[in-house]
C-alpha cells in the first residue's frame, strides 16, 4: 500500500487507542509513536522496558527465558540445569535452533533438557539436597561436561533455596565451574532482565578464571559477542571475520564453549551483534580489561560492508585490505542475488515485530532487496535500542513497543504490508488474514540469515513467502457466491459418499 | 449427624496453643464428642499429648518418603489417641529451608480429598503456627474450613499485640470467607489484673474472654508424661478448668467480625492497667550515657 503521512499514522494510533479503557489508553499511548528522525533521544517519543498491562496479550517471555534460553543455553559443552518444575526446561528445550558441532550427550548438550523436576515435597522441604544429588549424577553420567549452570525457575526464589552454597560445594568437589543463576521468571518485566542477570553471572563466576594466565595472543584477536548461531548465523559471520584476517578467539554463545568464554578477556576487540542481550558484558570487559567493543550488523550486503569496514578501522592496513578483499569477493554473488530477487520484491512493504535487536538490524537487508519497512517494534527493548532505531527507520513510520495482540492486528489490517516478520505466536493470525509471515526469531526453520551466505537465503525466503501463490488463490467462505458454495459442498459430499 | 464445627487456634508463639488445644480436645472427647486435631506447624508437636508420642508422622514427612502426597492413604497419616481423638500433623521443613506454608496447604487439601472430615466428626481444631507469616498459614481459615477462631493470649504485652494483629488478619478473611472470631482464651501467666485486662481487650475487639485458665504446675507434670491433664489426673481442679472451657466452646454462639484497635488504643489500654508507662517524649532515642549526663546537668543546675 502507499505510504502513510505523519498525520495519517498519528490518526491510526489514536484510532487504535480508542478501544482501551482510559488507564490502559494512557499507558499504551506512551508505547506507540510515529518515527521522527530529528529526535535525538527516543525517550522523548516512546516509552519502553515497562511492565505489561494484564490482558493485553503481550508476547514477552521471562527472566528465565532470557538467561537459560538465550544467553547460557547455547554454550554447548556446559550443562544447563533448569532448576524447578519440569515445564520450564522442557518447553525451552532446543526451540531456538542454536546450531552446534559436537556429539550430543557426550561432549555437547545443547538440545538436551536437564531439570531437577520439582515435586510438591521439594517445594515444602527445599530443593538443595536434590540439586546436590543431581549435580553429582551429571558428573557421573556426563563426565566430559565442562561446567554446569543452575538456572533458577520461579519457586527457587520463593522458597529461598541456597543454590549458591550447593553450587560452590559441588564445584569444589568436581573441580569444574558450577554457576548459580538467579533468573527466576517473576523478576523484571520481560526476558531482558534475564539477559542482564546471565551476563552478570558470567562476569562473577566465569570471566576472571584465566586472569594472569599465559595466552598466545595475536594483534588480530577478536570475539563475536551476541551471536546465537540460529540456523548457523555465527558460522556465516565468522568466516567473513576470519577471511579479513582476524582471529576469532571466542563465540558468544552460539556454538560456544566455556573455554572460549574464559579466554575472551584476552582479545583486542569485542564485536557485538546482539546489543540488547550482551551489551552488559561488553561494557564490563571495557571497564575491567580495557577492551573496546563495536556494534556491527551482518544483515544484508550494505550493512555487512559498512560493518566490515568499521571493524577493520580498529586494525592496521593488513586488516583494512582484508575487509575490502572480502567485500569485493562477495560483491558479484550479492549482485546476482539482488538481480534475481529485487525485481520481484521492489516496493514491497514489511512490518516487523521481534525481540530486542532485529526490529532495527534487518531493515538494511530488506532495503537491499528494494523493500521498505513501514512499521517496527520490539518486545523487550530499552531506550538505547529505540535511540538506534530512529535513525534506521524512515520518517513517519510506525513504532510500537511491547505491542498488544489487538494493536498488532489493527495496525497490520490497516497498513496492509506485503510481509510481516515476527514470531510463531503471530504467524497464523496474519497468515489467516492472507498476509505472508516469516518468523524472524527462528528464521522459520531456515537460515542462516547473517553474513553474505545468509543474505542469499534471506532473499530467497522472503521471495518465497511473498510470491507464494496460495495468498491469491484463497477465497474465504463468506466471499464465495452462495449458490456456488452450496454446489461445491454438495459436490464434495457426493464425492465423500 | 451434628453439623461439623471447625475451629482454628491462633496466638503468639509459646503462649500455650498446643497444650491448651489438646487439653480442651481431651475434655471434649471425655463428654463423647468426636474430635480431630490438625496440627499446622512444621514442628509437628500439636498431637503429642493425645498420642503419647514425641512427634507424629506428618503428612508432608510421609509424602517426602513415599514420593508425593498422591502415594499416601488416609490411614498412613491419621492416628487415633486418647478418647478416640483423630490426630493429623501437616508437618514441613526444618527451619530455614523450603516452604512450610505450602506444606500446610498440601496437607489440608490432602485431608479434604481423602475424606478425613467424615460424617461422624463433630469438631475439628486446627493448631496453627504462631504468626500468620504467609498465605499457607491462613489456609485453615479460608472458605469452607474453620469458621470460628480462638486466640490464646495472656496479660503480657506482646501476647496482646499478637492477639490484636491476628484480629486484623481475621477481618480480611471474615469479609471474603465468613470466618468469625469466637473468643480469647486467657492462658494465665500470673500477671497483675490479667483477667480484667483480657476482658477489657476482648471488649475492644468486639468479642469475649471465653475462659480464664489459671496457671498450674500440673500442666507441666502432665506434659512431661506426654499426657493432657484430663488424662493424667482427671480429678485435678485444673482438669475442670479445661472441662469448663470445653463446655463454653460447645455452647458458644458469640461469633463476630473483630474490631481490631490501633496501636495507640492498645497502648492506652496497657497504660490504664499500669503495664506500660506513659510515653516520655524527652527520653526517646537517648542513650544511657546521654540521660546520665542530662541528669547530672540538672543536678548541677539545682
Amino acid at each position: 500500500m502507499s505510504e502513510l503521512t505523519r498525520e495519517e499514522t498519528e490518526a491510526l494510533i489514536q484510532e487504535v487507542l480508542e478501544v482501551y479503557p482510559e488507564k490502559a489508553r494512557k499507558d499504551r499511548a506512551k508505547h506507540l509513536a510515529v518515527n521522527d528522525q530529528s529526535v535525538e533521544q527516543s525517550k522523548k517519543c516512546i516509552t519502553s522496558n515497562r511492565k505489561s498491562l494484564p490482558g493485553v496479550m503481550t508476547v514477552r517471555g521471562c527472566a528465565y527465558a532470557g538467561s537459560k534460553g538465550v544467553v547460557w543455553g547455547p554454550i554447548k559443552d556446559m550443562i544447563h540445569v533448569s532448576h524447578g518444575p519440569v515445564g520450564c526446561g522442557q518447553y525451552s528445550r532446543a526451540g531456538r535452533r542454536n546450531y552446534y558441532v559436537g556429539t550430543t550427550g557426550v561432549d555437547s548438550f545443547g538440545t538436551m533438557n536437564f531439570t531437577s523436576d520439582f515435586q510438591e515435597k521439594d517445594i515444602v522441604f527445599g530443593g538443595d539436597k536434590k540439586l546436590a544429588k543431581l549435580l553429582g549424577e551429571i558428573e557421573l553420567l556426563f563426565p566430559l561436561h565442562k561446567g554446569i549452570s543452575v538456572q533458577s525457575e520461579c519457586p527457587i526464589g520463593l522458597i529461598g533455596d541456597d543454590i549458591e552454597a550447593v553450587s560452590k560445594k559441588a564445584g569444589k568437589e568436581m573441580n569444574k565451574p558450577i554457576v548459580p543463576v538467579r533468573c527466576e521468571g517473576f523478576r523484571g518485566v520481560s526476558q531482558s532482565l534475564g539477559h542482564h542477570i546471565a551476563n552478570d553471572s558470567i562476569r562473577d563466576w566465569v570471566l576472571d578464571k584465566r586472569d594472569g594466565q599465559a595466552f598466545e595472543a595475536t594483534p588480530y584477536d577478536v570475539s563475536i559477542i551476541g551471536d546465537y548461531n540460529i540456523g548457523g548465523d555465527a558460522w556465516a559471520s565468522r568466516i567473513l571475520i576470519e577471511e579479513m584476517g582476524l582471529r576469532v578467539v571466542s563465540q558468544w554463545s552460539g556454538d560456544g564453549t566455556l573455554a572460549e568464554i574464559e579466554k575472551t578477556p584476552k582479545v583486542k576487540l569485542n564485536l557485538l551483534h546482539c546489543y540488547r542481550s550482551m551489551n552488559y558484558i561488553s561494557r564490563h570487559m571495557e571497564e575491567k580489561y580495557g577492551i573496546p567493543w563495536l556494534e556491527y550488523n551482518f544483515f544484508g550486503p550494505t550493512k555487512i560492508a559498512e560493518s566490515l569496514r568499521a571493524i577493520a578501522a580498529h586494525f592496521d592496513d593488513h586488516i583494512k585490505e582484508g575487509a575490502e578483499r572480502v567485500i569485493a569477493r562477495y560483491q558479484p554473488m550479492m549482485e546476482a542475488v539482488i538481480a534475481k530477487y529485487k525485481p520481484r520484491l521492489q516496493g514491497k512493504t514489511v512490518m516487523l515485530y521481534v525481540g530486542g535487536l532485529r526490529p532495527r538490524h534487518v531493515i538494511g537487508a530488506y532495503e537491499d532487496l528494494g523493500m521498505q519497512v513501514i512499521g517496527t517494534g520490539y518486545e523487550f527493548a530499552h531506550n538505547d535500542d529505540y535511540d538506534r532505531t530512529i535513525k534506521e527507520m524512515g520518517n513517519a513510520t510506525l513504532l510500537y513497543d511491547d505491542a498488544t495482540g489487538f494493536e498488532l492486528e489493527e495496525f497490520i489490517k490497516r497498513m496492509k504490508p506485503d510481509l510481516v516478520g515476527s514470531g510463531i505466536k503471530e504467524k497464523y493470525v496474519f497468515q489467516k488474514m492472507g498476509i505472508p509471515l516469516r518468523q524472524m526469531h527462528s528464521w522459520d526453520y531456515s537460515g542462516p540469515y547473517h553474513g553474505y551466505d545468509g543474505f542469499a537465503i534471506f532473499a530467497r525466503d522472503m521471495d518465497m513467502a511473498i510470491a507464494n501463490p496460495c495468498w491469491s488463490k484463497q477465497t474465504p467462505p463468506w466471499k464465495k457466491q452462495p449458490e456456488a458454495s452450496a454446489a461445491v459442498e454438495e459436490g464434495e459430499l457426493k464425492k465423500v459418499a | 449427624m451434628a453439623k461439623l464445627r471447625q475451629a482454628a487456634i491462633y496466638g503468639k508463639g509459646g503462649i500455650g496453643k498446643s497444650t491448651t488445644t489438646q487439653n480442651l480436645v481431651a475434655a471434649l472427647a471425655e463428654i463423647g464428642k468426636k474430635v480431630m486435631i490438625v496440627g499446622c506447624d512444621p514442628k509437628a508437636d500439636s498431637t503429642r499429648l493425645i498420642l503419647h508420642s514425641k512427634a507424629q508422622n506428618s503428612v508432608m514427612g510421609l509424602a517426602a518418603e513415599a514420593g508425593s502426597v498422591e502415594d499416601l492413604e488416609l490411614e498412613d497419616v491419621m492416628s487415633v489417641g486418647y478418647g478416640g481423638i483423630k490426630c493429623v500433623e501437616s508437618g514441613g521443613p526444618e527451619p530455614g529451608v523450603g516452604c512450610a506454608g505450602r506444606g500446610v496447604i498440601t496437607a489440608i487439601n490432602f485431608l479434604e480429598e481423602e475424606g478425613a472430615y467424615d460424617e461422624d466428626l463433630e469438631f475439628v481444631f486446627y493448631d496453627v503456627l504462631g504468626d500468620v507469616v504467609c498465605g499457607g498459614f491462613a489456609m485453615p481459615i479460608r472458605e469452607n474450613k474453620a469458621q470460628e477462631i480462638y486466640i490464646v493470649c495472656s496479660g503480657e504485652m506482646m501476647a496482646m499485640y499478637a492477639a490484636n494483629n491476628i484480629a486484623k488478619g481475621i477481618v480480611k478473611y471474615a469479609n471474603s470467607g465468613g470466618v468469625r472470631l469466637a473468643g480469647l482464651i486467657c492462658n494465665s501467666r500470673n500477671t497483675d489484673r490479667e483477667d480484667e485486662l483480657i476482658i477489657a481487650l476482648a471488649a475492644k475487639l468486639g468479642t469475649q474472654m471465653i475462659h480464664f485458665i489459671p496457671r498450674h504446675n500440673i500442666v507441666q507434670h502432665a506434659e512431661i508424661r506426654r499426657m493432657t491433664v484430663i488424662e493424667y489426673d482427671p480429678t485435678a481442679p485444673q482438669a475442670d478448668e479445661y472441662r469448663t472451657l470445653a463446655k463454653k466452646i460447645v455452647d458458644n454462639k458469640n461469633f463476630v467480625i473483630p474490631t481490631p484497635v490501633t496501636m495507640d488504643e492498645l497502648e492506652e489500654l496497657l497504660m490504664e492497667f499500669g503495664i506500660l508507662e506513659a510515653d516520655d517524649e524527652s527520653i526517646i532515642g537517648k542513650t544511657a550515657a546521654q540521660l546520665a549526663a542530662e541528669e547530672a546537668a540538672a543536678l548541677a543546675a539545682a
